[in-house]
């Protein structure tokens, strides 16, 4: 840990995609530990730490590395996801740009707390460069014995795989991922059986997201107490919040989880340029419902987002100032849901596209009096109704613009129609 | 095993079964597109959403396994919510043409709309367009704009047929059923995925606007177009003639038997119905007058017959008779018995192999291409090709007098100078068979029987299973079944056989065969039973037996 109380943030501008560099900072030494340690040891580590999984569902990571069933008689593999599509969310290519060794310390560490001895890093397929970064990375640990036939000198085996995506944002659902690296297509899976007892090739396997894994080395270093004492009661640590839109500094930032949204927005990003007044966050990736600025005040927290009818996700901020136009971020966010929804169910592949249709035609000037009830109505029978999250989020994301600023979609509504029926007399004695 | 409670019904489910079986078996009736019992389960299409209770979200019921305790609502105002939510997503962006639609009167989209749909709709966006009236195989045309995107027809080509042809691309409401690039549906198995279509997007070029479904009418049958015997249903149209184009059974559709068959049939089976109003079909009686076939009458010929036969009976000539293995369990057991009893005759062959071996796989199709093999050997025929053989040298030889063929086409199995021979050899050659071929153009009578669709009795497929084949139309002309024609025969040389129906003829057959013993066409039922050659039924089936006769007259 630094002098100034951040874990990753000197590896990545350390560049530690270097061997030597990461060296500097201790690096191997978690993994050596662990590996003296018992597998259940190890385990019980990570659970004491309150590490949650920063991919997007917060779920603890222990207790999801415990689900693994105990003397497995196939083989179990580990996979990371680095498929970072969710708008909004950009931490993990930096990890993977410039840290990638101690993502691989983690993957050592987990791998063999859960008995892996393969493990795929499944990465975005724009992800060019960081992908390349990542290859040369693990040649360099391949080369130093820390990879491979017995690793860093134990009877320990691990081989470690970079797949690239081709560029479908619901392969970061972790079955859609599955299925993805085994050759099909990437739809996401009916649970149960979840991964953990069924899941890349028929067996267990574990999904965790970059960030998650590359927190493992530090705790196994520091101890669980170091890392969850940083965290708030159930959720410990730091993370990495990236933060985008009408801020003066865009970013990420590595903090430790609680700290309030306020806080984000005004003294890390630097406020809003020109003073502007906000008027709307989001505070984990575009799945995460929007909040008013009167809700800022909320700790970054999973439990205390989910009290307020939202998510941390991926912790990707979006701020919003006073010039935004609401029903245009909707539509942004819906087209997105549309573009991407795999197909698989009805409610999400058709309802995405009908919402996308009316936001349209609204921005368009063919806006109509019921189109706010319309859309909130349609998100409403999505949500729940799915197989995957995707199909949630478009109808979360709905209601949430909705709900919270019916007002302003309201004025644009009756703005619109005004035009209309001044622009088309015709039209208006029609109707 | 749990116990659960659907809509207030409590039952007792195997375990391991999902709330949507559970709901099938207690006649619970839970709307599907996706879910097909003879498929894996995918949970894709929403629309078997139902309410459980502790559950906070709705369930699929397709995919929701029973849990002791578990209670399931499929009518509280949640459940109808959810299921009328995702109809209406369905036809978000369907073009809704259901006035040019064949599936239309059979169109799952249609009935669910009538059912548990009724709402006025509030879409007012373009539809997305898509490739319409592709011809995606022999005998499937696509619309994608009807496809709800169900993936039973993928389902099917991966599991069933395991070919691999079908896929969706495209992401989104984009999303579209095709085949992958370079392939197309034609394997040996393709039309089922029209069977199992929910909606119009699969539909059969064979059938594409013959007919209105509702103009139909089914009959349970037989396959005959191997030994396999699928379950099928004939489909006729008699409320709307002038549409058949000189074709009396519109379809072939597969019967579910989850001992034969389960939901499939293959293609070539069901467009084997086609010889039934062939242009070769034979429906008049006819004679050889100097050297050419004239047509003629039962009332003419059946004398002529009767005093060929008689003459060479009395004149201690020989008489042979060649079976087929596509007549009727009735008609080989008639023609048996007036052999034995009348003619004398005692050993007749059946088959005559085909020069080329047949396609056959380790699914349905069968290499044997006749339905009733198995029957003509419980029923003392000579199932060996070479005894055909033996009886054409015979012929050949000048050893036979007067010779009985039914069905075959001799050229099809053997060397023409050899059938040129036989047939010449025997004085008389009369022909029983429903089409024409090269050996009834050398009969001197040629008597038309009915095909299966018209008329009753049973064929016994390769595994012994005895099933019933029922009338779906009349018979073509003067066209009557093998029995029969026996019959009548036997009303003026001999012993009369007493037959009015062909129930009759297996009523005494069951008692003088062994195999068959026990059995009764009520008890053989829809799904049939299993002979055997020791002459006991299978335990089970025993049971089943008895319990339908019992059913069936109470
Ligand atoms: C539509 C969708 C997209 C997702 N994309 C990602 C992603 O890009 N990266 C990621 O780590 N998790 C993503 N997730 C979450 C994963 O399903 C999974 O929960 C996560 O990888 C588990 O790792 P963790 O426990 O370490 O967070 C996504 C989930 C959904 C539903
Ligand atoms: S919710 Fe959307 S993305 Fe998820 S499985 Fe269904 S169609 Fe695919
Ligand atoms: S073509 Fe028919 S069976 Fe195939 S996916 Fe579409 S609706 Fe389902």
């Amino acid at each position: 840990m630094s002098k100034n109380g951040k874990i990753l943030t000197p590896l990545i501008e350390n560049d530690c995609n270097l061997l030597e560099n990461y060296k500097k900072f201790k690096g191997y030494e978690a993994a050596k530990k662990a590996l003296k340690m018992s597998q259940d040891e190890v385990i019980e580590e990570v659970q004491k730490s309150n590490l949650r999984g920063l991919g997007g569902a917060g779920f603890p990571t222990g207790r999801k590395w415990a689900f693994i069933p105990k003397n497995s008689q196939k083989p179990v593999y580990l996979v990371i996801n680095c498929d970072e599509s969710e708008p909004g969310t950009f931490k993990d290519k930096y990890i993977v740009s410039s840290a990638t060794h101690v993502l691989i310390e983690g993957i050592i560490i987990a791998s063999y707390a859960i008995g892996a001895h393969t493990c795929y890093i499944y990465i975005r397929g724009e992800y060019v460069e960081p992908a390349r970064r990542i290859e040369a990375a693990i040649k360099e640990a391949y080369d130093a014995g820390i990879l491979g036939k017995k690793v860093l000198g134990t009877d320990f085996n691990l081989d470690v795989y970079v797949h690239r995506g081709a560029g479908a944002y619901i392969c970061g659902e972790e079955t859609a991922l599955l299925n993805s690296l085994e050759g099909k297509k990437g739809w996401p899976r009916m649970k149960p059986p979840f991964p953990a007892i069924e899941g890349l090739f028929r067996c267990p396997t574990i999904v965790n997201n970059v960030e998650t894994i590359a927190y493992v080395p530090p705790i196994i270093q520091n101890g669980p107490k170091w890392f969850a004492d940083m965290g708030t009661e159930r959720s410990g640590g730091m993370r990495f919040y990236g933060i985008s839109g009408n801020v003066n500094k865009p970013g990420i930032y590595e903090l430790p989880v609680g700290t309030p949204l306020r806080e984000m927005i005004y003294e890390h990003a630097g406020g809003i340029p020109g003073g502007k007044a906000l008027k709307c966050v989001v505070p984990g990736g575009v799945s995460a419902p929007p909040l008013r600025p009167d809700e800022i005040d909320v700790p970054m927290d999973p439990d205390a987002l989910a009290k307020i009818g939202t998510m941390i996700g991926s912790a990707g901020i979006i701020v919003m100032d006073e010039d935004t136009n609401l029903v245009e971020m909707l539509m942004a966010s819906i087209r997105f849901y549309h573009h991407e929804s795999c197909a698989q169910c009805t409610p999400c592949r058709e309802g995405t596209g009908w919402l996308d249709k009316i936001l349209q035609r609204m921005l368009s000037g063919g806006a109509r009096e019921r189109d706010i009830d319309d859309l909130y109505e349609i998100g409403d029978s999505i949500f729940g109704n799915t197989i995957c999250p995707l199909g949630d989020s478009a109808g979360m994301v709905a209601k949430g613009y909705i709900d919270k600023f019916r007002g302003e979609f309201e004025a644009y509504l009756s703005k619109s129609i005004a035009a209309k029926s001044a622009n088309s007399p015709e039209l208006k004695k029609a109707s | 095993m749990p116990t659960i409670t659907i809509d207030g019904k409590e039952l007792t489910v195997e375990k391991g079964k999902t709330i949507i079986q559970a709901a099938d078996e207690a006649g619970i009736d839970i709307p599907r597109y996706c879910y097909h019992p003879g498929l894996s389960i995918v949970g894709q299409c929403r629309i078997c959403l139902v309410e459980v209770e502790k559950m906070p979200k709705l369930q699929v019921a397709c995919y929701t396994p029973v849990m002791d305790g578990m209670v399931v609502h499929t009518q509280s105002e949640r459940a109808r919510k959810g299921r009328k939510d995702v109809l209406e997503f369905l036809l978000v962006n369907h073009p809704i043409d259901c006035p040019v639609c064949d599936q239309a009167g059979e169109c799952f989209l249609q009935d669910y709309y009538m059912k548990f749909g009724l709402y006025d709709s509030k879409m007012l966006e373009d539809k997305n367009k898509k490739s319409k009236a592709v011809p995606i195989g022999k005998h499937i045309v696509l619309d994608s704009e009807r496809c709800i995107l169900c993936t039973r027809c993928i389902r099917f080509c991966d599991e069933v047929s395991k070919t691999n042809e079908l896929g969706i691309f495209h992401r989104g409401d984009h999303a579209e059923l095709l085949p992958y690039p370079g392939k197309t549906v034609d394997n040996p198995y393709s039309v089922n995925v029209v069977d199992i279509c929910p909606v119009g997007a699969l539909t059969e070029k064979d059938f594409r606007f013959r007919t209105r479904v509702w103009y139909l009418d089914e009959t349970n049958s037989v396959c005959t177009g191997c030994s396999t015997g699928c379950n099928i249903e004939v489909h006729t149209n008699k409320k709307r003639e002038y549409k058949n184009e000189g074709r009396r059974v519109t379809r072939l559709k597969p019967r579910f038997n989850k001992d034969v068959n389960e939901y499939w049939i293959c293609d070539e089976g069901r467009y084997s119905f086609t010889y039934v109003d062939a242009a070769d079909r034979l429906g008049v009686v006819m004679k050889r007058v100097k050297g050419e076939l004239q047509e003629s009458t039962w009332a003419e010929v059946m004398p002529e017959v009767l005093t060929a036969l008689q003459s060479a009976k009395e004149n201690n000539k020989r008489i042979a008779v060649l079976g087929s293995p596509k007549m009727t369990n009735e008609d080989l057991f008639a023609l048996k018995k007036f052999a034995s009893q009348t003619l004398g005759v005692s050993q007749m062959p059946v088959t005559v192999l085909p020069k080329e071996k047949p396609f056959s796989d380790d699914f349905l199709i069968r290499e044997d291409k006749n339905p009733n093999t198995k029957g003509a050997g419980y029923l003392g025929y000579d199932t060996d090709h070479k005894a055909t053989r033996k009886l054409l040298d015979d012929c050949a030889s000048g050893g036979v007098e007067l010779l009985i063929i039914f069905h075959h086409d001799l050229e099809a199995g053997f060397e023409t100078e050899l059938v040129k021979s036989a047939l010449s050899g025997a004085k008389t050659v009369v022909f029983v068979g429903s089409n024409a071929n090269t050996t009834s153009a050398r009969a001197t009578y040629i008597l038309p029987s009915c095909t299966y669709v018209e008329k009753e009795g049973t064929f016994t497929n390769f595994a012994g299973r005895v099933q019933k084949i029922n009338r779906a139309i009349e018979p073509l002309g003067d066209s009557l079944p093998e029995w029969t024609i026996i019959r009548n025969l036997s009303r003026k040389i001999g012993k009369a056989l007493a037959y009015f129906e062909a129930e009759d003829v297996f009523k005494d057959l069951t008692k003088n065969t062994a195999a068959f013993s026990g059995m009764s066409y009520s008890a053989i039922g829809d799904g049939g039973l299993v002979a055997e050659e020791n002459g006991k039924l299978k335990q089970g089936d025993a049971k089943a037996a008895a319990q339908k006769t019992e059913t069936a007259t109470a």
